[in-house]
């Protein structure tokens, strides 16, 4: 009847969704080769930038300062400093001129683009180096601190945050009464209470955790409500007519509803908690990774300031991919998860395969 | 013209609706009236309609666009509620949704993070039966509409077919004395549908259950029903309700049948007035797209 579809190539059959292929998820080893390139590729852009001269490097660190004697503008050029490539050359014109051979040098980056052995070196000793003074904590028990800080004010935030959210996206009196205030104070930034924190909490921990709970808990009310008003109205109806009460609704229909989705929620509020603590941890008593990093910007020390960076997104990079690990097993019906319970079983569909005659997938 | 009226009814058919009408009437619809909209500006969805369906009874509703088949079902199902007129079920006035009215949507309403077995067991469980009493119960459900095998998947694994026949055990596992269903095949291909025409009649014909069916396929309101409540559009109102003269069991062989075209002929009258003079809709389509010279297709 009509002309029939185009084929596909037998490459694409084979090989499953194409690199271009709009919309579809690709073939898996595709996806780990493309995963590893996210980090591959910066990373490989870095080096060539931090180990190929003819790269960028505006910088000459003088290794040689030819005769000093030569008296001119550039006079003062001396071995070991750092200055910029026109005025190396510069210099060399005048040494020239007298006559006297060119000063030498090694092209260089300027302090704040480290290279990338230098920033691992960094990240190595950071770990390795006693605290300072007696009775400073090491950079791993600082960061564990900052850890504590983040997990307090995130579990406070969402013991409170989440309840209230699933309550205003339930009911119209909870939206009404809190929601108008809740927006309200959600543009004041958590930082500005940060002085009232300390006023009221002191110097401890108590002010920088009431901080990260102040940047977390007010968005999170309204991101919460919005995730639970998303839910399927179709399946409160089909509730209502098994028999559901209100609050069975609420308690065996919205919320497992929506939890997929929350849980989606905290894992990107987690994300913004750790912006509130590099301000949290830097009011009253400076600590834990920021304080780390706080030093390290003060003494120009960029290689530690890359470091502390990476340990920051290397803590949120793998907290975040052990929550979408669990999050696939605690909700098994997303997107082709599995329940622990059926880990080791294989899925019906698998098992029997077309049991009904036709009807099976 | 036509020899055969949809009114003639076979001896047997005629004793079967005989029968019927000496069963206890379930839900009693009387004078039932739905306005939307603003004050201002009123819709009126219903205009007092009234009709009865007895126990056990398989009745379907037939309209146009519009017709407020879908508003009727939701008043029904206590999800919507009437401007004025009353709805009986069993001579209790029905108020609100409740576990007595099952329904079964045109859109899948599984609850995704259950299992199509925790699907069947929901309603029983909200009324507060115990894990292994409503666990059985779901085994019993589960095994009339032939998906034992599919107890543990997930709704996300099922064809929409298999989804629609767990909404019906989901809903019949309340044992309700109505079964509400508002296009529940709509979704689905045509030989998918067919499957379920079948399963329906299966279930229907094996469970203590009356059917209220929402359909806008005649040749399905036919082949499952008793009687068809037909709805006139703008605003919606009863236009008939008929006896199906196609006698039980039904087979697809009968859509040939006298009786099943006769129905047919007349349901159609009422849906499509002015089909029968010969205008056809798609002669009057504007060509959008001409053909060239070797698109042949046949």
């Amino acid at each position: 009847m009509t002309t029939p579809a185009r084929t596909p190539s037998k490459g694409s059959v084979s090989k499953g969704p194409r690199w271009l292929s709009l919309r579809q998820e690709l073939a898996p080893r595709r996806r780990a080769l493309l995963f590893a390139l996210a980090f591959a590729l910066p990373l490989l852009l870095w080096s060539a930038v931090s180990y190929l001269p003819f790269l960028w490097h505006p910088l000459m660190e003088v290794t040689y300062a030819g005769d000093e004697t030569v008296a001119g503008d550039y006079d003062y050029l001396a071995s070991g400093m750092l200055v910029e490539k026109d005025l190396f050359a510069a210099r060399n014109r005048e040494l020239a001129a007298a006559g006297k051979p060119a000063a030498l040098g090694i092209p260089r980056n300027p302090i704040y683009l480290p290279a990338p052995h230098e920033v691992a070196r960094a990240f190595y000793t950071a770990f390795k180096t006693p605290p300072a003074r007696q009775g400073d904590l090491w950079l791993h028990e600082s960061l564990l601190h900052s850890c504590r800080i983040i997990f307090w004010g995130f579990i406070l935030s969402a013991a409170i945050g989440l309840p209230l959210g699933i309550l205003c996206g339930s009911l119209m009196l909870f939206s009404r009464l809190f929601e108008p205030f809740v927006d309200f104070v959600r543009y004041m930034p958590a930082p500005v209470f940060g002085a009232l924190a300390v006023a009221i909490w002191g110097l401890d921990d108590a002010p920088k955790i009431a901080v990260v709970f102040i940047g977390t808990f007010f968005p999170m009310v309204l991101v919460v409500a919005n995730t639970t008003r998303q839910v399927d109205g179709a399946l409160l109806e089909a509730a209502q007519t098994l028999g559901c009460n209100r609050r069975q609704l609420l308690g065996h229909v919205i919320i497992p509803a929506a939890t997929p989705g929350l849980y989606r929620d905290m894992r990107i509020l987690l994300g913004c908690a750790w912006t509130y603590l590099v301000v949290a941890e830097l009011i009253g008593a400076k600590s834990g990774i920021s304080a780390f990093l706080y030093q390290a910007q003060r003494y120009k020390q960029f290689d530690n300031v890359y470091a502390a960076m990476l340990m920051i997104g290397l803590i949120g990079l793998f907290t975040d991919q052990i929550l979408a690990l669990l999050g696939r097993f605690l909700f098994p019906s997303e997107n082709g998860g599995r329940s622990l319970k059926n880990l080791f079983r294989p899925r019906a569909g698998e098992s029997n395969p077309g049991v009904l005659g036709g009807i099976a997938p | 013209m036509s020899p055969f009226s949809y009114r003639n009814q076979s001896e047997a058919v005629a004793e079967r609706f005989r029968k019927l009408k000496q069963r206890p009437v379930v839900l009693e619809v009387k004078d039932l009236t739905k306005r939307f909209g603003t004050e201002s500006n009123p819709v009126l969805a219903l205009d007092n309609v009234s009709f009865e369906v007895h126990r056990r009874e398989f009745v379907c509703v037939v309209g146009a666009s519009g017709c407020g088949k879908s508003t009727l079902v939701r008043l029904l199902a206590g999800l919507e509620q009437p401007t004025s007129g009353s709805l009986l079920l069993d001579g209790k006035t029905v108020d609100g949704p409740g576990a007595d009215r099952g329904m079964v949507f045109q859109g899948y309403t599984l609850f995704p993070w259950l299992t199509v077995k925790d699907n069947v067991m929901f309603g029983p469980r909200m009324k507060g039966m115990s894990r292994a009493a409503a666990r059985e119960e779901a085994d019993q459900w589960l095994s009339l509409v032939s998906l034992d095998a599919f107890a543990d998947s997930y709704p996300h694994q099922l064809s929409g077919g298999m989804k629609q026949r767990v909404a019906i055990a989901r809903a019949l596992a309340n044992s309700p004395r109505i079964l509400l269903m508002d296009e529940p095949f709509g979704a689905l291909d045509a030989q998918t549908r067919a499957q379920m025409q079948r399963h329906l009649l299966h279930i229907w014909k094996n469970a203590d259950v009356t059917i209220v069916f929402i359909t806008h396929d005649l040749d399905e309101a036919i082949y499952l029903a008793d009687r068809i409540l037909v709805l006139k559009p703008r605003p919606g109102r009863v236009a008939e309700l008929l006896e199906v003269p196609v006698p039980r069991p039904r087979s697809t062989e009968q859509f040939q049948s006298p009786e099943f075209l006769a129905t047919r002929r007349r349901l159609e009258e009422w849906i499509h007035p002015g089909s029968e003079t010969g205008t056809s809709h798609v002669d009057e389509l504007p060509r959008l797209r001409l053909t060239q010279v070797g698109d042949e297709v046949e």
